[in-house]
This record gives C-alpha cells, sequence and structure tokens, in this order.
C-alpha cells in the first residue's frame, strides 16, 4: 500500500484504493490555514489533541495510518453546538483522537465598538456579550470604571447589583442545565428550565425594562430602582423556583440513562483546568474550590454566606451538579440580599457621573447641564489602566479597561470565560467516544457571543 | 524612599534612581531576578513593566513562583500616544497565593515579535491567536499561528487604531446573488 | 365550495388557496440561532409561550427539511456565506424571517465585523424588530408571514 500510495499519480489510469493523495481527506475539509496541521511529528499531535499537557496515553504506535482517520466537521450550524461553534474531530472509528474548535463565526467586534461609545453607553455593548447573563457583564464593565474612577456607591445600589446577579446567575444555570439536558436527549429538562426562567426573566423586566441584554447596571449605580412591590415578586420567586429545582433532581440525579450518559465523560484533571485557563464550574467540578466571591469578593458579597459547591471528577456529570448547587447557593444570597436591602439612594450622588433625578431637571439649571453633558459628551475617566474581575455563572469575566483621561476608553478588553473554557475541549474530548461530544460541549456551556465578542 | 531623594539632592539620585520593588515577598522575588523590568503599580493593582524580549523569562519565573494560571492576554494600541506603539498586557493569577500581577510590555510597530508563552501556559494558545489576529502581533514560537476570529482570507487587523471603524461591505461573493 | 356561481355537481376551490393554507399550516422552521435572539426563539418554543399552538413547533436541524429560516442574532463576515449556502440547500418554496435588529440592519454594531442587514445576503420576508424581540414579536412576526402567504401577497 506504501508504494502504491507515493507513486506518481500521473501514472495511474485506474483508481484504487490507497492510490489517493494521503493527505486528501485533510485537504478536502480545507478553509485556508483553519484546516487541522499535518501529523509531521508526535510533539506537534501532541499539541493539537490537547494531550501535551498531563496524557501521555496515546503514543506513537497508536496513532493510526493516515487512510482509517476521518475528519468530520461539526457546526456551525448545528443544534447541539450552543450557537455557531465549529469543530473539526478526527475520528479512528467511534473514538476522538484529535478535534480543533474553530470559532469566530459570531465575531462582533464589540471591542472595536466599545472604543466609541462613552463610559456611560459601554454597558449597552458589553451586555450583548454573554447573553446568558448579561448582568454580569454590566458589573463588571462598571466596577472597572469606577475602579478608575475611584468612587464608592451608595449601599443600597451595592445590593441591588448583587440581588441581580444573583438572580441573573440562577437563570443562566437554568438555561445551562436546559440545553445539558436537550442535547443528552431530556427533552422535558429542556422545557422545565426554560419554564422557570420565565419566572425571573419577569422580574427582571419589571425591573430594567427587558427580558435580557438589561443595561441596567451602569458606572455609578443601576439604572432605576427596584420596582415598587419587588419583595413580593422575590418572595414569589423564592417560593417558586426551589420545588422545582427539587423535581430536577428527581428527574435527573439518580436516573440511570443519564448517569450513563454523563459519568466519567468528558473528564478534566484539575492540573489541565490549571494549564488551559479554565474558570468556573468546570474548575470546581475538577475539585478546586476556586471562587473569585470568596477569593477577590466584589460588590460586598463577602457580607452574605454562601458555601462553593466542589466536584470530584471534573467530568460532565460532576459540572452538572455543580451547577444545580451553585442554583441553591445563588437562591439563599438572593433571600439573604431582599431580607437585608438598605434603603437609599440607588446611584451615587456624584452629578458629574450618574445623571440627576428627572424632577431636578426643572428645577435646576445645573441639573439640565450635568444631564446634558453626561447624555453627549459622557465624564471623564482619569488616565490609567485597570483588570477587574468578577465571577460570572461560566468563570472569571474580567474587564481590562485603558483610559487616557477621555470620555471614551482608549481600549476595552473582556476577559470572557467561555473563549478560554473551549480551549479546553480538545483535552476532554480526546479519546472518548463521538456520542459523548454533544454531552461535552453542553456541560461546559458556552455562550459563543462571549468567546467571540 | 520619596524623601530621602528630596533630603539628600537629586543629583546622585538622578545617576543610580533608587529601584522601588514591591513590598509582596513573592512579587519582590520575581522582581529581583532581573534588574531590566520596573515595577509600576496602577490603582492598586499590581503591575511590572517589562521588556518585551523579556516576557517569556518573567513569565516562566512568574510561574515557578506559583503563578499556575494566566487568565488573560491582550494589546493595547498607542497609536500616536506613544513611541512604541503597542503594548502587550498579560495577566497571571496565583490561586494559592490568591494573588494577581500583571505583565505590560512596550511593543514597537517596526518590530513585532514576541516570544509566545504557550510552553508556559498552554492557555495562552487561544489568546495570542487572537492577538495574532486583530492587532498583528507574531509570536515566536506559537504552535499554530492563525486567524481565529476573522475569516483567514480577511486583509489587515481590525483592532488596530488606524483600521477604519464603521463597516465594510460583505466580503462573501455570493452575496450579489440575492433575488 | 358551494358557492352561487360555481356549476352545481363540482367540487371547485381556489387551488392556491388550499396550497397556502397547507403552506402555513405545517411550517417547519430550520433552526439558525446565532445570538441573544435565539435564546428568546429557544423560549417561544419552550413551554410557557408555547409555539405549537400554530403548529411552528419543529425546528428540524436539517436545512433540506426545512421552509421558513428564523436568522435569530447577529450575521458576520465569517458567517455570511454558511448562511447562504444553508439557504441554497432548503427547498422551494422558502420563506426567511429575519429575527432582531441586528440581522436585520446590524444594530447598534455598525462596524467591520458584521453584516449590516441580513437582507444583502438573502431575501428577507418579514423583518422583527428589537433587542432581542421578545417572544410575542417573533410570534407576531410569524403570524404575520402566515397571513401574508395566505392573502398572496408573499407569492413563492
Amino acid at each position: 500500500m506504501t508504494d502504491q500510495r507515493h507513486r506518481d499519480k500521473r501514472n495511474v489510469d485506474v483508481w484504487l484504493t490507497g492510490t489517493e493523495d494521503p493527505d486528501w481527506l485533510v485537504e478536502s475539509t480545507d478553509e485556508g490555514a483553519q484546516k487541522m496541521a499535518s501529523q509531521e511529528t508526535t510533539a506537534r499531535l501532541l499539541e493539537q489533541e490537547g494531550l501535551a499537557v498531563a496524557d501521555d496515553r496515546l503514543l506513537d504506535e497508536d496513532i493510526a495510518p493516515d487512510d482509517e482517520l476521518m475528519i468530520i466537521n461539526m457546526g456551525p450550524q448545528h443544534p447541539s453546538t450552543h450557537g455557531v461553534l465549529r469543530i473539526n474531530i478526527e475520528l479512528e472509528g467511534e473514538i476522538i483522537r484529535r478535534s480543533k474548535p474553530i470559532i469566530g463565526y459570531l465575531h462582533t467586534g464589540m471591542e472595536k465598538t466599545g472604543e466609541e461609545l462613552t463610559w456611560l453607553q459601554g454597558p449597552t455593548n458589553v451586555t450583548r456579550m454573554d447573553y446568558l447573563a448579561p448582568l454580569h457583564n454590566e458589573l463588571v464593565f462598571s466596577l472597572a470604571v469606577e475602579q478608575l474612577l475611584g468612587i464608592d456607591l451608595p449601599p443600597r445600589a451595592v445590593a441591588i447589583r448583587v440581588l441581580m446577579t444573583e438572580l441573573n446567575r440562577v437563570s443562566s444555570h437554568l438555561v445551562a442545565l436546559a440545553t445539558n439536558g436537550m442535547d443528552i436527549g431530556a427533552i422535558s429538562m429542556m422545557l422545565y428550565g426554560f419554564r422557570d426562567r420565565e419566572r425571573i426573566l419577569a422580574f427582571f423586566e419589571k425591573t430594567t425594562g427587558l427580558r435580557m441584554n438589561h443595561n441596567y447596571i451602569r458606572p455609578g449605580g443601576v439604572a432605576a430602582d427596584l420596582p415598587p412591590d419587588w419583595q413580593e415578586d422575590i418572595e414569589f420567586i423564592l417560593e417558586k423556583v426551589p420545588p422545582r429545582i427539587l423535581e430536577y433532581e428527581d428527574l435527573l440525579k439518580a436516573n440511570p440513562i443519564w448517569m450513563g450518559r454523563t459519568k466519567d465523560v468528558g473528564v478534566i484533571t484539575l492540573e489541565e483546568c490549571l494549564a488551559y485557563s479554565v474558570t468556573g464550574p468546570t474548575l470546581r467540578a475538577a475539585g478546586s474550590d476556586w471562587d473569585l466571591r470568596k477569593a477577590f469578593p466584589y460588590s460586598g458579597i463577602e457580607n452574605y454566606h454562601f458555601e462553593v459547591p466542589v466536584g470530584e471528577h471534573g467530568d460532565v456529570y460532576d459540572r452538572y451538579r455543580v451547577r444545580i448547587e451553585e442554583i441553591w447557593q445563588s437562591l439563599s444570597i438572593v433571600k439573604q440580599a431582599a431580607e437585608s436591602m438598605p434603603e437609599g439612594d440607588y446611584k451615587t450622588d456624584d452629578r458629574k457621573i450618574a445623571p440627576p433625578p428627572r424632577a431636578r431637571i426643572d428645577e435646576s439649571m445645573e441639573a439640565l447641564i450635568h444631564h446634558f453633558k453626561i447624555y453627549t459628551e459622557g465624564f471623564q475617566v482619569p488616565e490609567g489602566e485597570a483588570y477587574v474581575a468578577i465571577e460570572s455563572p461560566r468563570g472569571e469575566l474580567g474587564a481590562y479597561l485603558v483610559s487616557d483621561g477621555g470620555s471614551r476608553p482608549l481600549r476595552m478588553h473582556m476577559r470572557t470565560p467561555s473563549f478560554a473554557n473551549l480551549q479546553a475541549l480538545p483535552v476532554m474530548m480526546a479519546d472518548s467516544m463521538i456520542a459523548d461530544t454533544v454531552a461535552t460541549i453542553a456541560s461546559l456551556d458556552p455562550v459563543l457571543g462571549d468567546v467571540d465578542r | 524612599m520619596a524623601g530621602d531623594q528630596i533630603v539628600e539632592g537629586s543629583e546622585e539620585q538622578a545617576e543610580t534612581p533608587a529601584r522601588t520593588l514591591p513590598d509582596q515577598a513573592i512579587l519582590r522575588s520575581i522582581a529581583e531576578q532581573f534588574t531590566d523590568i520596573e515595577w509600576a503599580p496602577s490603582t492598586g493593582q499590581d503591575v511590572f513593566m517589562v521588556p518585551k524580549d523579556l516576557v517569556r523569562d518573567v513569565v516562566q519565573a512568574a510561574s515557578e513562583a506559583g503563578f499556575e494560571m494566566l487568565v488573560d492576554l491582550t494589546v493595547t494600541d498607542y497609536f500616536r500616544r506613544r513611541s512604541s506603539r503597542f503594548e502587550l498586557v498579560i495577566n497571571l493569577l496565583s490561586i494559592q497565593h490568591e494573588l494577581r500581577l500583571r505583565l505590560r510590555a512596550p511593543v514597537p510597530v517596526d518590530d513585532v515579535r514576541v516570544p509566545s508563552v504557550v510552553p508556559i501556559y498552554s492557555g495562552a494558545n487561544f489568546y495570542e491567536r487572537e492577538a495574532f489576529d486583530l492587532f498583528g502581533l507574531i509570536f515566536d514560537g506559537h504552535p499554530d499561528l492563525t486567524r481565529i476570529l476573522m475569516p483567514d482570507e480577511w486583509d489587515g487587523h481590525p483592532l488596530r487604531k488606524d483600521y477604519g471603524m464603521s463597516s465594510v461591505p460583505v466580503q462573501f461573493k455570493g452575496s450579489h446573488q440575492v433575488k | 365550495m358551494a358557492h352561487p356561481t360555481n356549476p352545481p355537481g363540482f367540487l371547485l376551490a381556489n387551488l392556491d388557496k388550499v396550497r397556502h393554507w397547507a403552506q402555513t399550516r405545517s411550517m417547519f422552521t430550520v433552526t439558525f440561532g446565532l445570538a441573544c435572539c435565539a435564546i428568546e426563539m429557544m423560549a417561544t418554543g419552550a413551554g410557557h409561550y408555547d409555539l405549537a399552538r400554530f403548529g411552528m413547533e419543529v425546528f428540524r436541524a436539517s436545512p433540506r427539511q426545512a421552509d421558513l429560516m428564523i436568522v435569530a442574532g447577529r450575521v458576520s463576515q465569517k458567517m455570511a456565506p454558511v448562511l447562504r449556502q444553508v439557504y441554497d440547500q432548503m427547498p422551494e418554496p422558502k420563506w426567511v424571517i429575519s429575527m432582531g435588529a441586528c440581522a436585520s440592519t446590524g444594530g447598534m454594531f455598525n462596524n467591520y465585523a458584521l453584516v449590516q442587514g441580513v437582507d444583502q445576503i438573502v431575501p428577507v420576508d418579514i423583518y422583527v424588530p428589537g433587542c432581542p424581540p421578545g417572544p410575542q414579536s417573533l410570534m407576531h412576526g410569524i403570524l404575520t408571514l402566515h397571513d401574508k402567504i395566505m392573502s398572496g401577497e408573499i407569492a413563492h
């Protein structure tokens, strides 16, 4: 076969198996340099496969000849890739040998647009990145701007931020469970997850005006106070959602099909998580208790009592368990925040940063000028740079802002958790079955808007 | 230390300016290994200014000092604001010490080659590809330095300040077939 | 059927009306979820809003089995050829709903990365405004499309 393969093609007049160029399967999936690199050296192969870190199970002699490998393309238009993720998978039979995530199909250029929006308009832009946890995006942007400004907020604004972001964490994890269930075949989980998310979205709509992409948390506080009867709404959520979570646990926790599809699937170790910058529930499921809310507390979250759930095996099942436990902890924080909500102003009274109340504009010339200046030119931020990170439902969400002293950022960069977590996908999928691919992707809970920005 | 400079007179100090070192023991141990890196805290955060050729060595030292994770790698474009136009920014995180460290390395526009840190942190892979794609920095030693967010055949590096701000026509050649 | 102008003994109907009725009653949608709008599209299909009331709950993964494409979200320059290919693979007759501000006009992202309106790539029948449009808006868009097909305004 080797002779035939290297024979000059022009001399072959009948088509025989094995006469083709050995790389033809690779070439046929060519999209320029985005094709998989050829298997030149073992070191190169290990890098591609994500095995260069810890797992050296795959040795040279295990590598099948090229003609036994098949490359299949998954996505970008695929119902189980959570948007427009595309993966090239190299298969040997049913076993995944290598895989390569190809991203950028939702690249929106938000970091470029962010440079022409003022500091106050910034949250409008960043809230559309991670569209399942928009309030976290707004929070981290606002915290970074406030770090540059060096201002303090009234306690009610801080407490409202905690209340809203933790509710958002619940709704985001509900969608993660719903899509995870749908990908594995538990369609009822998908319907249930979206049903209970609606209860939280109804409260968001009442408070912020929109179901998603709220633009509610802004530099200097929040955009509006909580609605008049917000306590009843929170009580309603805290009354209706916990029984449902118990229902999901009944449905999935000991379900043999669910456990068969998720246990020991998509395993990643703690060392690999650290090497690939993986954070969030995926890191905690691998056995670390790293949570930015405990390590670098923000918005006074250290005043609330909660625990950090930790998994053991780093498989899909542990990630599912960690998310369920985080829902319970977040609901507990919401309860504490609602009970201890301080009275007062919901935004800073620094009129250079936060616009004056509507009523003051009719009375005071100065208030009118401030209002006009803030919404046209915007406020100036002192020269400097800052990196602030919070714990989003997917991991460490960071904002790196550079100011040159003007009213717009010189550079707005968001460190998004899904982007880093996605790098670990080849590690999780190497040497696993093709049927486990969707379970592994869903358990990472990538949001492609968060990846591509 | 600043007070001492004023009292003793500035002439001697100007010749050999006293090098400020961080108070934190781990950061101090990193800083003492290199004579060329500068301690430049920003809004209360720990920052080192690093010459670009030393980036990999400093990252290696930080990795050995207990910074397990590279959380972020990005670039800032100081177009017409500074002589060396780009600045490579690396954010490191130590989980065991609960510590963050930022490295900033100026990169001139006529020499955009930077040592890659992928051999130390595998997680830098996507970040360096993104920096190459959007800013055009070249990372020596990266295993697969290709465009990641933009299509392969794209012209230019869009996040550079001299790249146009507004929209471009659809690049896809089938777009004229809309009936 | 029994109409004064119809000759007695013949079952006659306007064949176009039957065809339009059949087209609107079982419209299969190809999943083309891109961004934030995709989540609202999924919420529309899920229990609370229950798109099944209009015979629309079947989301097909394959474009070969679908006759409606809901472009839900921002279309990047990199995604444009893929979108056009999926559209070309759909059998006639086919319709396109552009869901949300980004798909319709590029929205707030007037920059290098986005296609400023999906109608530059594929012909669009209905534009649904909003960022993202709520499930009610999407349902209104779908029902408007049904009405237009029934009235023969959109002929394919």
